[in-house]
């Protein structure tokens, strides 16, 4: 493939980042990205605010404002006109929660849906948060509860309550916007959103983009209700296989680590929560200000051996 | 008594949920047939944590896995 180059692209398809970002002029990057996904949930309007939720956070993890907003929506003919509506409803609702706009967008026919969104934002050049650059000293602070794969994998099957549903979809549609916002104020040197690869893969593309060693404690990860049984009853979704298998090398968990604990570190996650990495000294108050389920997870530490150490 | 659960073709979270249910039932054994990586691993857990011991053999393009209490 041939290789993009530009002096104003700050972040570009190299360094596996959560979106590009490009230079305008001393005082503006623009930011921009895209994802979309197959519902993830039955209910059609949580599925669009959670898919909205999971597109606009790449541009919180920059250190960016979302701004303007395009819908990408592939459905099948047959798929009634009121779930189409519902779908959108839910996108709209969070887009304009994060004070953007949609402007615009396109649809395709599709035998299954897929609905998301191209975000594009802004940020000051300086206050780019790049997922490469966690320093040694550093801690890691996740701001939302992990399991969210394992999780939808078991409502499918229906094997979940009212209440432990409704904690999943409360985490799911939160935007990352008052995460990103509280971050902020702190001397943040990195920071990723946890998707698809699950926990402990962007905590690698973290460490092995900063030339360090992450440090995991699996005691402290926050994990939504019921994710750690249905873990052991074997309801884990075929990507956190694959999650595991690319890892493999590269990651070393500890065998005190319950396999469980392991799965859900594996686990896709779907509109996840933000990886903080900012010096020991402020960790704790932003863990305090963030507050919900934010914890401080682990630490940086020079490179030994591994990227990340799950103990 | 035997109980057997045809799982090939089924992805996750289905395998686990026909185990579920054959183990539901009075059995000595069940005998569990996947397809992929991804069935085999989470029967194998589910196995473990409803407490049957849990062999697994390799037959030609896909796995067998037998549950014993």
């Amino acid at each position: 493939m041939p290789k993009f180059s530009d002096p104003n692209l700050l972040v570009g398809f190299d360094t596996s980042d959560d979106a590009s970002v490009y230079k305008m002029d001393e005082n503006t990057a623009l930011i921009q990205t895209v994802d979309i996904f197959p519902p993830v949930v039955d209910d059609p309007y949580e599925y669009g605010q959670i898919a909205a939720v999971n597109s606009l956070s790449d541009v919180y993890a920059m250190g960016g404002d979302p701004k303007l907003a395009l819908n990408i929506f592939c459905f099948p003919e047959d798929l009634p006109k009121d779930v189409v509506q519902a779908i959108l409803q839910g996108g709209y609702e969070k887009v304009q929660e994060a004070e953007a706009l949609i402007t615009g967008g396109h649809t395709i026919q599709d035998n299954e849906p897929k609905y998301g969104l191209s975000v594009t934002g802004f940020a000051h050049p300086a206050e780019i948060l790049m997922n490469n650059n966690v320093k040694d000293g550093d801690v890691l602070i996740l701001t939302k509860a992990l399991g969210t794969g394992i999780l939808t994998t078991a409502a499918k099957a229906g094997l979940l309550d009212e209440a432990t549903y409704k904690a999943l979809v409360k985490s799911m549609t939160q935007l990352n916007k008052y995460s990103a916002e509280i971050m902020k104020k702190y001397s943040v040197n990195s920071c990723t959103d946890v998707t698809g690869f699950g926990l402990l893969g962007h905590a690698f593309e973290m460490a092995y983009g900063s030339g360090v060693t992450i440090n995991l404690d699996h005691t402290k990860l926050p994990v939504l209700p019921e994710a750690f049984d249905m873990a052991e009853m074997g309801i884990i979704p075929a990507g956190a296989y694959r999650n595991r298998e690319s890892l493999d090398d590269v990651v070393l968990v500890k065998e005190k680590v319950p396999l469980a604990a392991e799965d859900i570190l594996y686990d896709p996650q779907t509109a996840g929560g933000l990886l903080i990495s900012l010096p020991e000294a402020e960790g704790m108050k932003l863990a305090k200000e963030l507050g919900g389920a934010a914890e401080i997870i682990g630490w940086a530490e020079m490179f030994n051996d591994y990227s990340v150490i799950v103990g | 008594m035997v109980i057997h659960v045809d799982a090939r073709g089924c992805a996750c979270p289905e395998p686990v949920i026909k185990t579920k249910k054959a183990i539901a039932q009075e059995h000595d054994e069940v005998v569990v047939l996947v397809d992929n990586k991804t069935a085999l691993e989470n029967v194998k857990r589910f196995a473990g944590k409803s407490k049957h011991q849990v062999t697994v053999e390799e037959v030609e393009d896909y796995y067998q896995l037998t549950l014993k209490k």
